[in-house]
C-alpha cells in the first residue's frame, strides 16, 4: 500500500538528494517515450486514431449505464457471474467471499492496478489467503512491500542491482549475480511453482465489450493466461469505465496501448475471456469506487477515458524527475494528479500542483485527456471551495 | 522611437491600431524585450500604442487557483484592450492564457469574445498578419543559437510541431531567423522538454524547478550554442537565474532582441 500522507515538493526534493539516481530514471523513462515516439510515428494514421479512441470512449461514457447493462446480460449468459462493488470495501468482500466459500489458500494475481486501489491484497492476507502478484514488476514491488511506482512499469525505480539483492534474499539467488536473464529466470522459476498450487487467479481488464459480455486482458509476460488457464476459478476485477461498445472498436485501442505504454506494436497477449473453462468458474467484478462522481463531474469526466498506458508518466518532466512515490495517490503522473485529486483534494492536493503545465501528457494521450488542464481546474476548484 | 516606416506594409495595416501588450515581469525585469518589440513594430510602419492601464494577464492567479483574481484581471484586460485591431505582446505564455483560457472566468463576456481572435503573440503576429518577408533593417547575427521552445508557445500556440505529435515539422522560431544573416540555428537534444519555470510552479516546487532548468541548460550547452534563443521571457528568465548563479557562459535571449539587430548589446 502506498503512503498517502506523502506531499509532492518534500518528496520530489529529497529524491533529488541523489542526483544520479534521479538523472538515471529520468533518462531510464525517457527512452520508453522515444520508443513510443518511434512506434508512433510508423503509423500515418496515428493521429486518426487517437481521435478515434477519444470518440468512442466519449460515447460509451455518454451512455454507460446501458452498455454496462448491456455488458452484465452478454456476460451472464456466458455463464459468467457478475458482481457489482459500489466501493474498495465491497469489491474486497466480494473477491473474499468468493475465494473464503471455495476454500481457496493461495490466489495468483496479474495486471491489476484495480486490485492496488482497493487494497485486495493486505485484505486478503489479513483473512490467512496468500496473494502472488505474478508480473516481474509487480512481483519486485510485492516481494520488497512497496506499491508499484508506475502503473505499467511497477518496477521502473529499481536499478538490476537491487533486484539482484531482493532476489538474493527472498528466492535464493547467487549473490552478486546482475544479469538480467538469470534473474528473470529465477523469478519466472518461483512464480511457476505459485501457478501450480495456487487455488484461483484474479486479473484485471484492459477492455469489456459489452457487445460480447467478454473481457480483454494485454500483457507481455502470460502470466494472465497461465493464472487463468491452471486453478479452476477465474476473477477478473474491472472498473467501470474499462467497457468499450463493440469488438470491432478493440482494434482501435489495442493498436494505441502497447504503442503508447512501451513502444511495442502490440503487446505479447492480448488475450479474450468470454466464459468459465470447463468444470471451472469465471467472475467479473465491476468496481465503481468514485469513479461515478468523476462521471458526474463536468470538468473532469473526461479522466475516465484513460486506458491506463502510462504514457503521461513517460513524457512528464516532473515524474521523471521525482518518481512515483512521491505521488501520494495510487496512481502517480498526469493521470494520478486528476483521478486522486478528484477522489479526495485534501488527502492529494499536492498531486495537482506537480505540474509546470507543460502539456506535454495532453499530447501523449492516446484519447487525448486534457490532462494539464484538469490539474489547473483542480487547483481552481479546491480554492473555489475554499472561498 | 520613429522610423521610417517599412513601405512594404498595405494602407490597412498601417492604418491599424495595435495595443501593445507588456506582460507585467517584461515590464519590470525585461524592458529592453518590451523596447525592442516596439522598435520592430514601429520600424515595420505599425501604429502601436502602449495604454498604461494594462497590468498582469492573471495567469499566475489562474495557475494557482485564484478563479476571483483571475477573472478580474481577464476583466481588466479586455477593458484595456478591446477596441484595438490588434493586440501583440513578446510572451507565447501570456498570449496563450489569454486566447486560450479566459474562456474559464469570462466567457459571457461579448468584448472579450470579439477580442480573442486579435491578441497575437509577436512571431505569429509578424508571420500571419504583416507576411514579414525581411526585416525592416538588415541584421548579421553571427552566432550560434539554441532554439528553446516554451511549453504554451508551442503546445497552445502551435509555434511548432510538439515532437509528441505525429505531424509535418514546423518551426516558427527557426522560420523567421532565416531572415538573419550569419546566425547558426542549432535544436537541443528532446527539442521540447520544458525548462521547468511553470510561474507558480517554480516556487511550489524550487527543488524540481531547479533540476529541470539545470537539465534544460546542460541540453542547449552540449549543442555549442552561444545563445539559447526564444520567444518567451519567462523560460528565459527562469534558465538566466540558473546560468547567473552557476557562472556558465551560454546566454538566454529573446528572439526579438536578435530581429532589432539589439542581441550583441546584452
Amino acid at each position: 500500500m502506498k503512503d498517502d500522507s506523502v506531499k509532492h515538493p518534500q518528496a520530489a526534493a529529497e529524491f533529488l538528494k541523489d542526483r544520479a539516481q534521479a538523472k538515471w530514471h529520468n533518462s531510464a523513462i525517457w527512452w520508453v517515450r522515444q520508443k513510443r515516439d518511434a512506434q508512433a510515428k510508423q503509423l500515418p494514421e496515428w493521429e486518426e486514431l487517437r481521435r478515434l479512441a477519444r470518440e468512442i470512449k466519449a460515447h460509451t461514457l455518454s451512455q454507460l449505464d446501458d452498455y454496462l447493462a448491456q455488458f452484465e446480460a452478454n456476460a451472464q449468459k456466458n455463464g459468467v457471474t457478475v458482481h457489482w462493488a459500489a466501493d474498495a470495501d465491497e469489491h474486497n468482500r466480494i473477491v473474499h467471499g468468493i475465494l473464503a466459500a471455495r476454500q481457496v489458500k493461495k490466489l495468483v494475481k496479474s495486471k491489476s492496478m484495480l486490485t492496488e486501489e482497493c487494497g485486495l491484497n493486505p485484505y486478503l492476507e489479513q483473512r490467512g489467503i496468500e496473494v502472488v502478484d505474478t508480473d516481474l514488476g509487480e512481483r519486485i514491488v510485492q516481494l520488497r512491500h512497496e506499491a508499484p511506482s508506475h502503473i505499467v512499469m511497477p518496477a521502473i525505480h529499481l536499478k538490476k542491482e537491487q533486484i539482484s539483492a531482493l532476489f538474493h534474499k527472498e528466492l535464493g539467488t547467487e549473490a552478486g549475480n546482475n544479469d538480467p536473464t538469470y534473474l528473470t529466470h529465477a523469478a519466472r522459476a518461483n512464480l511457476r511453482e505459485h501457478f501450480l498450487t495456487a487455488d484461483a487467479g484474479l486479473t484485471g481488464v484492459n477492455f469489456a465489450i459489452a457487445e460480447t459480455g467478454g473481457v480483454v486482458v494485454c500483457t507481455n509476460e502470460g502470466n494472465a493466461d497461465l493464472g487463468t488457464s491452471l486453478p479452476p476459478i477465474h476473477i477478473a476485477s474491472m472498473g467501470l469505465e474499462k467497457i468499450i461498445p463493440k469488438l470491432e472498436h478493440l482494434g482501435v485501442f489495442t493498436r494505441l496501448l502497447a504503442r503508447s505504454a512501451i513502444g511495442s506494436p502490440v503487446t505479447t497477449y492480448t488475450s479474450h475471456f468470454h466464459q468459465p473453462r470447463p468444470d471451472g468458474e469465471m467472475h467479473i467484478v465491476i468496481v465503481d469506487n468514485g469513479r461515478s462522481d468523476i462521471l458526474g463531474n463536468e470538468e473532469f469526466y473526461q479522466s475516465l477515458r484513460c486506458i491506463r498506458c502510462g504514457a503521461c508518466m513517460n513524457t512528464c518532466p516532473v515524474y521523471r524527475r521525482s518518481s512515483g512515490f512521491s505521488y501520494s495517490y495510487i496512481i502517480p503522473g498526469p493521470i494520478g494528479s486528476t483521478l486522486g485529486p478528484s477522489r479526495d483534494m485534501k488527502k492529494h492536493g499536492s498531486m495537482a500542483f506537480a505540474c509546470s503545465t507543460c502539456g506535454s501528457c495532453s499530447n501523449v494521450c492516446p484519447v487525448k485527456i486534457n490532462l494539464h488542464e484538469q490539474l489547473v481546474l483542480h487547483r481552481k476548484k479546491d480554492k473555489e471551495g475554499k472561498q | 522611437m520613429q522610423t521610417e516606416p517599412c513601405s512594404c506594409l498595405s494602407e490597412a495595416l498601417r492604418t491599424m491600431k495595435i495595443g501593445l501588450f507588456i506582460p507585467c515581469f517584461i515590464n519590470e525585469l525585461f524592458p529592453h524585450v518590451a523596447m525592442a518589440t516596439l522598435e520592430l513594430l514601429e520600424s515595420l510602419g505599425c501604429e502601436v500604442d502602449y495604454p498604461l492601464q494594462q497590468s498582469c494577464c492573471g495567469q499566475p492567479l489562474a495557475n494557482n487557483g485564484d478563479s476571483k483574481g483571475a477573472c478580474d484581471a481577464a476583466k481588466r484586460f479586455t477593458d484595456v484592450f478591446h477596441q484595438y485591431d490588434y493586440v501583440v505582446a513578446p510572451s507565447g505564455s501570456c498570449v496563450s492564457h489569454v486566447t486560450h483560457h479566459y474562456d474559464w472566468y469570462i466567457a459571457d463576456n461579448r468584448d472579450y469574445q470579439q477580442l480573442k481572435p486579435k491578441v497575437y503573440e509577436i512571431i505569429e503576429f509578424l508571420q500571419d498578419v504583416l507576411k514579414l518577408e525581411k526585416l525592416p533593417k538588415p541584421v548579421y547575427f553571427p552566432h550560434k543559437v539554441s532554439i528553446h521552445q516554451s511549453c504554451h508557445g508551442l503546445r497552445e500556440l502551435h509555434h511548432a510541431s510538439p515532437s509528441e505529435l505525429m505531424m509535418p515539422y514546423h518551426s516558427r522560431l527557426e522560420d523567421i531567423l532565416k531572415l538573419v544573416d550569419g546566425v547558426e540555428v542549432l535544436l537541443p537534444e528532446r527539442r521540447d522538454e520544458c525548462c521547468g519555470f511553470g510561474g507558480t510552479f517554480c516556487v511550489d516546487e524550487p527543488e524540481l524547478s531547479t533540476a529541470m532548468g539545470e537539465d534544460r541548460i546542460a541540453q542547449h550547452e552540449a549543442t555549442g550554442a552561444d545563445y539559447i534563443v526564444g520567444a518567451d521571457p519567462s523560460c528565459l528568465m527562469h534558465m538566466g537565474g540558473i546560468i547567473r548563479h552557476q557562472g556558465k557562459q551560454i546566454r538566454p535571449l529573446h528572439i526579438v532582441e536578435i530581429l532589432t539587430g539589439r542581441g550583441e548589446r546584452t
